[in-house]
């Protein structure tokens, strides 16, 4: 297990939900650019049924871990287990990591090791589903036909792989029409069925985000990862989203693992935080844990004033950087500080 | 990562801005430019168009290569130049009252005079006798005409840039007056055999041979339409997949007798399938010009293998001797057991033509139709998903490797088919008619119909391969400019005018995208959210 997830979790009372069912166990993930270490030795649980939120400031890697998980970047080192089915399921893990495949399916779920498998594999078989930080939806197409090519894979089996299709046979028809039905069920739920048959590239900034939360949910995920959701949108559709996620998570039982800004958002929605700054864990618990950890506060606010924080190892780090600006001639002493990424 | 961790919200993504970019394309065309007219200014633009004009073309129109014995002269021809800049410069001076600006009316008759008198005057002067008065009369009709298509535009514009965005019913009439035209043209050409027959008595056989061409570019547009249009890959090597159709079914037919059309077309358009796959496999990680270059390329290697692998081609001398189809097993020859001596009808050349053409008819329409069912089957829709954007494609779980193999291996196939109908109707093939020039068409086509559009690459095709064949034909032109060969021009002209269609239609004639699934109401897609795809 991982250690780091350990301590956070010995400071805290019970033990949680992420720690006991954990749908996606990210571990000792290591991605480097070159020279850059954009994440650096990462360990956290993702609960199964929780909304997890990944925050920390610009640049902290936050991105970098979504798109490891999702498989568009293949991680350096590490481990990322996707489960299918209750439980840690630990035996099951070791068996597959250990015998060089990239998943197994048992009677009682499957385990996906996600750093093995391509991009496409993750939606299709482990059945993780993203969204994208500046929107990424087919804006030639309508509405609807963005979701339906979201249940490509269902609808490529029912029409026999284009063969059936081609002669019109009627298993393929019923899938269609299936597949408008879960559309048009996404449709309403995302207030968009007015709009079904106009292009997705015309339609207001806030309703394309929903449609591409809409267009993953219709890939059927048991793990849905949206990178910054609230980006852009006015505290009216903030609400809206968190009233989606809630939805999303209570009626489908949808884990959700996000990426946000908007700490109404985050504080209001998440079971499970975990703070990121530049590449490392620095804080992993519960919203009143962390909102409260004085190296989150440090993070996101910088640190004006060294008294305030009561870490040693901070002020030290602290002290040194000031040394260190002043020796370069830099006036400005009150530079935020890598306190997380120095270690 | 670090830097695009950001979402700050452009003038593009803020709600504002999205909507008024929404707002802004559903009003259309931008305002007139209504800066005042100044006949200064605008005789400055006029002589600048001028000079531009002149030193184009007195190469292109200002010295002409003879042949004199011992050789190539240059003889020059200053009055032809003159001609051509008074042209550019009255025509400019024109445009300049009618289209730039808003002239008054005053200004816009002078302009209109004199262009017409200029154009009267040019075809007085040239040569003077017999057929002075009819060659006045048709400078003032050019003249004329002229001005009233400027001011048919000007007029256009006008309203264009007043009226919002059309109405539901216009829309709706569009669709229907849409369909209708489809079902005309389908009909005409499903009876045009008979219409040529009956109507051109005489050049019954070269209008059919024509006709035929265009159904087979029609086809093969369509083919491409499927890499191009659909899934937005751009092949400059389509040919090769042509080639490897109509070398299949003639290898196929003279090594093995009892190899005839029917069987050959199956296998012709599996083998260029495979090679489509072949072809698909390295150029997938490649986007953009590269994919391009490397499909060119590839069909540069069909190419050259054919031309030098002499023992299994033949090389340049190509194949001759392939086998014209039959109709189940009725050949189009005279005397016994052929086509007409089994129907008792007297035996005309022009049957085995009116088969070829039913039979390339009929392989364009199975195309279409195949291409029709696709588009509104999931791999069709991941073909236009994968046009659109190929990274939320892998979002969604599409294998895209898997999809670009197949949209190249289908267009291959329908390539095929078309390549032994090709072999079939010649009778011989030799590489030369497998140049890059034809890749060239063939996109030419798919571009200048409308990426994805059907019915635009029939258009297309009508266009630019009637077009050159009317342009050969133009022998009425020869009696009013004596000592003009416009045939000489046809590549010209057709190049100003693809400029033209470019200027005016960038995205094609028809820039429509229907959508492949509908819940209430269909609504077309203008072209300005479809993208483009790889290469482009």
């Amino acid at each position: 297990m991982s250690e780091a997830a350990i301590t956070e979790v010995a400071a805290a009372p019970e033990a949680y939900r992420w720690e006991e069912d954990p749908i996606l166990t990210v571990e000792h993930l290591t991605m480097r650019f070159g020279g850059l270490v954009a994440v650096g030795d990462l360990s956290f649980n993702v609960g199964r049924g929780d909304i997890t939120a990944l925050i920390g400031p610009n640049g902290a890697g936050k991105t970098t871990v979504f798109n490891c998980v999702t498989g568009f970047y293949k991680p350096t080192e590490g481990r990322i287990v996707m489960r299918h089915g209750a439980g840690r399921q630990a035996d099951a893990v070791d068996a597959v990591t250990a015998s060089g495949l990239r998943f197994r399916t048992s009677a009682n779920g499957a385990v996906f090791l996600l750093e093995r498998m391509p991009d496409f594999e993750i939606a299709k078989k482990a059945k993780v589903a993203r969204t994208f930080q500046n929107i990424r939806l087919f804006g030639g197409m309508t509405v609807l036909e963005n979701l339906l090519v979201a249940q490509h894979n269902p609808l490529m089996i029912a029409s026999g792989f284009t063969v059936g299709g081609i002669l019109g046979l009627p298993s393929y028809r019923n899938a269609q029409r299936q597949s408008i039905e879960t559309a048009t069920y996404w449709l309403e739920r995302v207030r968009l069925i007015e709009r079904a048959d106009d292009p997705a590239g015309d339609l207001p900034y806030g309703a394309q985000r929903r449609l591409e939360i809409a267009r993953a949910m219709c890939t059927d995920p048991l793990l849905l990862c949206l990178d910054e959701p609230a980006a852009g949108l006015n505290p009216r559709e903030s609400h809206e989203l968190n009233e989606l996620l809630k939805f999303i998570r209570d009626e489908h039982g949808t884990s959700v693992l996000l990426i946000e800004h908007d700490m109404g958002v985050v504080m209001e929605i998440s079971d499970h935080i975990v703070v990121l700054d530049y590449g490392v864990k620095i804080s992993d618990g519960p919203a009143s844990f962390v909102k409260s950890d004085p190296k989150v506060i440090a993070a996101y606010l910088g640190v004006d004033d060294e008294a305030e924080i009561d870490i040693p190892e901070v002020r030290k780090e602290v002290a040194a950087v000031e040394r260190e600006a002043q020796e370069k001639g830099l006036a400005d002493t009150s530079l935020r500080l890598p306190e997380g990424g120095a270690e | 990562m670090a830097s695009d961790n950001v979402a700050a919200p452009t003038a593009e993504t803020t709600p504002v801005g999205a909507q008024a970019l929404a707002e802004g394309r559903q009003t259309g065309s931008k305002p007139l430019n209504i800066e005042p007219f100044d006949w200064t200014k605008a005789l400055k633009s006029s002589g600048q168009a001028a000079f531009l004009a002149g030193v184009l073309a007195f190469f292109f129109i200002g010295m002409n290569a003879d042949i004199a014995p011992g050789g190539l002269v240059i003889s020059y021809r200053f009055l032809a130049l003159l001609y051509a800049v008074m042209v550019v410069f009255f025509g400019r001076l024109l445009l300049e009252t009618f289209i730039f600006h808003a002239a008054p009316a005053l200004s816009r008759v002078i302009a209109s005079v004199v262009f017409v008198l200029v154009v009267v005057g040019m075809m007085a002067y040239d040569v003077p006798g017999t057929r002075q008065l009819e060659r006045v009369l048709v400078g003032a009709g050019l003249g004329l005409a002229v001005v009233a298509v400027v001011y048919g535009v000007a007029r256009w514009r006008n309203n264009a840039s007043r009226r919002t965005r059309a109405t539901d019913t216009t829309e709706s009439r569009l669709a229907w007056l849409g369909r209708a035209a489809t079902i005309v043209m389908l009909l005409v050409a499903a009876a045009l055999p008979f219409i040529i027959t009956t109507f051109f008595g005489a050049k019954d056989r070269q209008i059919l041979d024509v006709a035929i061409l265009i159904m087979t570019y029609v086809m093969l547009g369509w083919g491409l339409n499927i890499v191009v249009g659909l899934a937005g890959l751009l092949d400059l090597g389509y040919v090769a997949f042509y080639a490897v159709g109509a070398y299949s079914f003639a290898l196929l037919s003279t090594h093995f007798e009892a190899i005839g059309f029917w069987t050959a077309l199956p296998l012709a358009g599996m083998l260029a399938a495979m090679w489509g796959l072949v072809l698909g496999f390295p150029v997938l990680r490649l986007r953009g010009d590269y994919l391009a270059i490397v499909t060119l390329a590839f069909g540069e290697i069909i190419r050259i293998v054919l031309l030098n692998w002499y023992d299994f081609t033949g090389g340049p001398n190509g194949i001759s001797g392939i086998p014209k189809p039959t109709l189940f097993g009725l050949e189009f020859t005279r005397g016994e057991g052929g086509f007409a001596d089994f129907f008792g009808i007297p035996y005309n050349t022009i049957h085995r033509f009116v088969y070829l053409y039913y039979i390339i008819f009929i392989l364009a329409l199975i195309t279409n139709f195949v291409t029709i069912r696709l588009r509104k089957l999931p791999i069709g829709r991941a073909w236009e998903a994968l046009r659109e954007d190929e990274i939320a494609c892998r979002s969604l779980g599409i294998n895209t490797t898997n999809t670009k193999l197949t949209a190249f291996a289908i267009g291959a196939m329908f390539g095929g088919f078309a390549g032994s109908f090709f072999a079939t109707r010649q009778g011989f093939i030799s590489p030369e008619s497998f140049t890059f020039i034809e890749s060239a068409i063939i996109l030419a086509i798919v571009v200048l119909g409308g990426l994805g559009s059907q019915i635009g690459v029939v258009i297309a095709s009508v266009v630019m391969i009637g077009g050159i064949e009317i342009l050969r034909n133009l022998d009425f032109l020869q009696r009013i400019f004596p000592g003009v060969d416009p045939v000489q021009y046809r590549m010209l002209i057709f190049g100003l005018a693809m400029v033209g269609i470019m200027i005016w239609k960038p995205r094609g004639l028809v820039t429509t995208r229907e959508p492949s699934a509908v819940l209430k109401e269909k609504k077309r897609i203008g072209a300005d959210l479809v993208a483009q795809g790889e290469g482009h």
